[in-house]
């Protein structure tokens, strides 16, 4: 479980998030919404032990200030919004850090399951800077998920906090990201995923926590927050909400032609 | 040959790449070379002719091979790999194929630490002068080499992220403030002293002494065998500062233990040859497009390299105006500047600094 409660975490001089409480549970997809600059990869990120900050934030019964980076590694890996690698390292390299990083080293073997997963099997040997842009966001999933392979370990789930891990991919590669998620849920790990578009996330989602300014506007399933007024009030602009034919919900903006 | 048969060891215990060997084979050839060659005309195949046949070897080459040209070897093995480690070693921790300790201040550091002690060390009471001797040069510019490191870090890197930029300029802030301070102590220097540190802002292999290659191998040879283990950290590192963190790695800790070690390795090849460029720079590079930029063989393989080729830098700086020698700064600056323009030009096609 990931318990965070009354979290206060400074940029500069001001509190970007104030006093903020949630808690997320294996076995599930919380993804994290609201509009820029409203804390959201400000909670990641504090979530994921980068940030100094006031409260407390669990995860698994580990406060995260106070765990070492050894130890964290183990129980989660962490997917930033933009990465970008410093040498030529190939892919299989690149996924290999991931994969020592976590409590499977002794498993090589990993590394090509890894690649496999994202679709990037035929590149494992490629320099990672001349992939596309999403053939790296997806090669450092695949690194990602070679850092906590087994969903559960001995001593118990393990989670995945990705801030954005669709914004760079065609719609295709963004369902095939969703669906690796969704198993990592389904198998039992705990998956945090900062998230910007609301007709994926409702898809994706069990649990939806909606951030503005720091604070949560709606926290619940997606038929609880995924509503018009809601939706609308946190961000600023008219949103419509209807359910789909084949099943759960979609969002429509409604565009006001100037005149 | 301590070197190599250290060389040996290490290539035996790792799985043996093809470059690896061919960089041992390197390093033996120009040991070899540097051994056989010189203004006395010492042939190394008649001395080592004499060994195995049980000839006499006349005190004069002994003399030649042993008291002259051993110690030189060993201090441009022992002052190559250093540079060349430092470098990979800088450049892992700045994240960036272009930091190297002479081009961002590191170098104008350790000068400055080394300078003052050259001619301040008569200020100091006779006691402490006495006591620290040969060692206060190559400690203050360890000193030196560290805080300069250190101060560009903090210059250099906003929130884990090392603007190139940044870096040079605030490398070429601090070697003008080191160069002024260096001035300063050259203006109180007495003649002796200016002599000695014209030719050491150089760069020189000669007056290898055996004190100098003890305190210097002191500080290279735990450097030395201590850097690879950071190989591991520094390779996290190429995906910056919070992704190596999310990875496991003690950042905070990491970094200083680079920091100590660059400083360790450039201020002993400073304090012991003066002013050599471009080595750091230059090996690691070649390396990487070699034998890829992993660090766990490139800080070893580094070392291999920038051995063999300051050697055979200072064969060229004994051999072009023979019998007497240039500055062995001035020949791996004339091969090397052009190298690093020619990395400056194949980056730009990578998307620049």
């Amino acid at each position: 479980m990931l318990e965070i409660s009354d979290l206060h975490v400074a940029r500069g001089r001001s509190d970007v998030l104030q006093g903020l409480s949630l808690t997320a549970q294996p076995g599930a997809v919380t993804v994290i919404l609201g509009p820029n600059g409203s804390g959201k990869s400000t909670l990641v990120q504090a979530a994921s032990g980068a940030l100094p900050y006031r409260g407390r934030i669990a995860l698994q019964g580990h406060e995260i200030a106070k765990t070492p980076a050894w130890r964290l590694a183990a129980l989660r890996a962490v997917l930033e919004q933009s990465n970008s690698v410093a040498f030529p390292f190939t892919v299989a390299e690149v996924v290999g850090m991931g994969l020592h990083a976590g409590i499977e080293a002794d498993h090589p073997e990993i590394v090509s399951a890894a690649l496999a997963e994202v679709g990037l099997s035929d590149l494992a040997h490629r320099p990672i800077q001349s992939l596309s842009g999403g053939q790296q966001a997806r090669a450092h999933l695949a690194r990602v998920r070679a850092q906590v392979w087994q969903p559960v370990s001995h001593a118990g789930p393990r989670w995945l906090l990705v801030d954005e891990p669709v914004a760079s991919l065609d719609i295709a590669h963004q369902l095939e990201v969703m669906a690796i998620l969704r198993r990592f849920a389904d198998a039992g790990g705990g998956v945090v995923a900062v998230m910007h578009d609301l007709n994926l996330s409702a898809q994706l989602a069990d649990e939806m926590v909606l951030m503005r300014e720091g604070r949560i506007e709606a926290h619940g399933p997606p038929e609880a927050v995924m509503r018009g007024p809601i939706l609308s009030r946190t961000y600023g602009c008219e949103l419509q909400v209807g359910a789909a034919a084949s099943d759960g919900l979609w969002v429509l903006p409604q565009f006001a032609r100037p005149a | 040959m301590a070197m190599t048969s250290l060389a040996l060891l290490v290539a035996i215990r790792s799985p043996c790449a093809p470059l690896r060997l061919g960089l041992i084979a390197l390093l033996v050839i120009a040991a070899a070379l540097s051994l056989g060659t010189g203004a006395a005309g010492v042939s190394l195949p008649q001395v080592l002719g004499q060994c195995l046949t049980g000839a006499e070897i006349s005190t004069r080459d002994r003399v030649v091979l042993l008291d002259i040209r051993l110690p030189r070897l060993v201090m441009g093995l022992m002052v190559g790999a250093a540079l060349a480690v430092a470098g990979a070693v800088m450049q892992g921790l700045f994240r960036n194929p272009l930091a190297d300790p002479g081009i961002i201040g590191v170098g104008a550091g350790a000068g400055l630490g080394a300078v003052a002690m050259i001619v301040l060390s008569g200020f100091l009471p006779a006691a402490i002068a006495a006591f620290f001797g040969t060692w206060l040069v190559p400690v203050a510019a360890f000193g030196g080499a560290w805080t300069a490191t250190l101060l560009l870090y903090r210059v250099a890197s906003r929130s884990g992220q090392v603007s190139i930029a940044t870096l040079l300029l605030a490398g070429i802030a601090l070697a003008a403030l080191a160069g002024a301070l260096t001035g300063i102590l050259t203006y109180l220097a007495d003649d002796t002293q200016l002599r000695d540190l014209t030719f050491w802002g150089m760069g020189s292999l000669a007056g290898a002494s055996d004190m100098k290659l003890l305190v210097g191998g002191l500080l290279i040879g735990p450097a030395l065998i201590l850097t690879p283990r950071l190989a591991r950290g520094l390779n996290a590192l190429a995906l910056g500062e919070a992704t190596a963190a999310h990875m496991g790695h003690d950042i905070e800790r990491l970094k200083h233990r680079a920091v100590i070690g660059v400083a360790a390795l450039a201020g002993a090849a400073v304090a012991m040859a003066g002013g050599i460029g471009f080595v750091g720079i230059v090996v690691p590079h070649l390396l990487r497009i070699a034998g890829g930029p992993d660090h766990k063989t490139l800080l070893v393989d580094a070392a291999l390299l920038g051995a063999a080729l300051l050697v055979l830098a200072d064969l060229i700086a004994r051999l072009v105006v023979a019998p007497a020698e240039l500055p062995i700064g001035i020949v791996t600056a004339i091969l090397g500047a052009p190298v690093f323009l020619w990395i400056l030009i194949r980056r730009q096609g990578l998307g620049g600094v």
